[in-house]
């Protein structure tokens, strides 16, 4: 498999991040997704919310095509991904991904959950990459339990090393499916602080959640989603205080 | 003679004949050698026919689990899957499906027929091939028991398939399945016993011979049981002290 290059010079500037066009997903019969088209453009933090069983996570996951879409096309730094002839694991480096259930290798330590990608993928000199990892690692307050093992941490902590496993891959963007969603509530605010630094030093984020009160403070754009189609999107002040349609209106309602 | 000079007798006696036993089945004619070379002929295939075991087992396990979650790929490619997943099924439904004796008979008389070959080739041959398909089912078990979660990890870092299989999944699954391989190792080195219908000189068969000899059946057969016993004392130990280091990270 080769690597398609751009059609044209991709400008990091000026061009989308990630374009979107018209995707679809179907589950069996069912439609998850229902032609999504989005402009994700460097230094976005978009946050995708919407009742469950909207499509978000579909959508998320069909960024990097842990999901594969059944039409339409992701374009991510001007390289249609959603070819079939597309190297994906090499746009994947660039990507990085939080999961709910954080899915930390359980078998290394927290060092070699970080250094195994950039060693083995991106040819790093071990030591390089360790050092890197523990800059991370120092950077979230975790620096003493490097040499643990996943079993030996909390939730918040597991998803804390999560964010920085993937972030030592030096990636462009970053997609977070309910980061906090399989956290016990104290230890949520740990895990939104390391995303909020993220968001100030402007990494392009991609963020599925149920944590309204964060969007409101950290989003540059909030997308709402229902029946797997964007319904609305906008900024937060857009979003909270003038819903455009009566989907959004029911559905801050409920959650506000 | 009051009763217990009787039974002192008796003991004398039972003593004097335990010896001349052993020293008919063991020691004349250096018998004893029957079994030392035995067990060097069952510890022999037992070993090389774990080693294609688990090197067959894991390969089909692999075929097979890769074509059961198989998600994007070329039609190419997913031909060639389901050729060599429908190879793995017939294998193992063959193999599971007949007793390791008659398919030792069957690679013995019938496959090897024309050449001569050394015997105990052919039962490491006919005994790795047999466990490959116990091992794969294992295997394939232990894989589907990793959760999805760990799958999707390693690939959105950047692992390609075979990748993510070999750094992520395959570690995690030898933890998981090794009380179930220790098992199957213990069945297959009993199992070798009926090497002897080849007449393969294993450690079974080198008791039989004594016996066949001496035309005394207890203490051959009763020091051949001995020694199989003992093996697999040593190797559940074994298999104890390696689950135990293995498990260093739940700690």
């Amino acid at each position: 498999m080769k690597n398609k290059e751009p059609l044209k010079s991709f400008n990091p500037d000026t061009d989308p991040l990630i374009s979107v066009k018209n995707l679809q997903k179907n589950f069996k019969g069912l439609h998850a997704l229902n032609g999504v088209s989005l402009d994700i453009y460097k230094g976005d933090v978009i946050f995708v919310v919407g009742p469950s069983g909207s499509g978000k996570s579909t959508f998320l996951r069909c960024l990097n095509r842990l999901e594969e879409p059944s039409g339409g096309e992701v374009y991510f730094e001007g390289v249609e991904i959603t070819d079939r002839n597309v190297d994906i694991n090499k746009h994947r480096q660039k990507m990085g991904m939080v999961f709910q259930q954080f899915n930390l290798f359980p078998h290394m330590t927290v060092l070699k959950n970080m250094t195994q990608a950039p060693v083995k993928l991106q040819h790093i000199p071990k030591a390089d990459a360790e050092a890197e990892a523990m800059k991370l690692l120092e950077r979230v307050g975790l620096a003493d339990r490097a040499n643990s093992y996943p079993n030996q941490l909390s939730g918040g902590q597991k998803q804390r090393i999560a964010i920085v496993r993937a972030l030592c891959m030096k990636p462009d963007v970053m997609l977070f499916d309910e980061p906090t969603s399989a956290l016990d509530p104290e230890m949520v605010g740990e895990v939104l602080q390391v995303m909020r630094g993220l968001a100030e030093e402007k990494m392009t984020m991609v963020v599925v959640t149920h944590e309204m009160a964060f969007a409101r403070e950290v989003a540059s754009k909030i997308v709402f989603m229902a029946e797997g189609q964007i319904l609305e999107s906008g900024t937060p002040d857009e979003f909270f205080n003038h819903p455009k349609t009566d989907r959004l209106k029911q559905f801050l309602d409920k959650i506000l | 003679m009051n009763i217990f000079s009787v039974m002192g007798e008796d003991i004398s006696n039972f003593f004097q004949q335990f010896g001349n036993d052993f020293y008919l089945n063991f020691v004349k004619n250096a018998r004893w050698k029957y079994l030392v070379n035995g067990l060097g002929v069952t510890l022999k295939v037992t070993l090389f026919a774990v080693l294609i075991g688990i090197a067959l087992g894991f390969l089909v396990a692999i075929i097979r689990s890769t074509h059961d979650k198989a998600g994007t790929m070329s039609s190419l490619l997913k031909f060639v899957l389901n050729v060599l997943n429908f190879i793995c099924n017939v294998y193992l439904t063959v193999i599971r499906g007949t007793p390791v004796l008659v398919q030792l008979l069957i690679i013995y008389f019938v496959i090897f027929a024309s050449v001569r070959i050394d015997k105990s080739f052919v039962a490491i041959v006919a005994f790795g091939v047999n466990s490959g398909a116990y091992v794969a089912e294992i295997v394939r078990g232990g894989i589907m028991s990793i959760d999805q979660g760990q799958f999707e990890a390693g690939r959105s870092l950047g692992f390609n398939f075979a990748q993510t299989m070999w750094y992520i999944i395959i570690p995690q699954t030898f933890k998981n399945v090794l009380p179930a391989l220790g098992n199957e190792f213990i069945v297959l080195l009993k199992e070798t016993s009926v090497a002897g219908y080849i007449a393969l000189e294993d450690l079974t068969k080198g008791g039989d011979i004594i016996r066949s000899q001496t035309f005394s059946a207890l203490m051959p057969l009763l020091a051949v049981a001995a020694i199989y016993l003992l093996m697999v004392v040593i190797l559940s130990r074994l298999q104890k002290l390696l689950e135990r280091r293995l498990r260093s990270s739940e700690k």
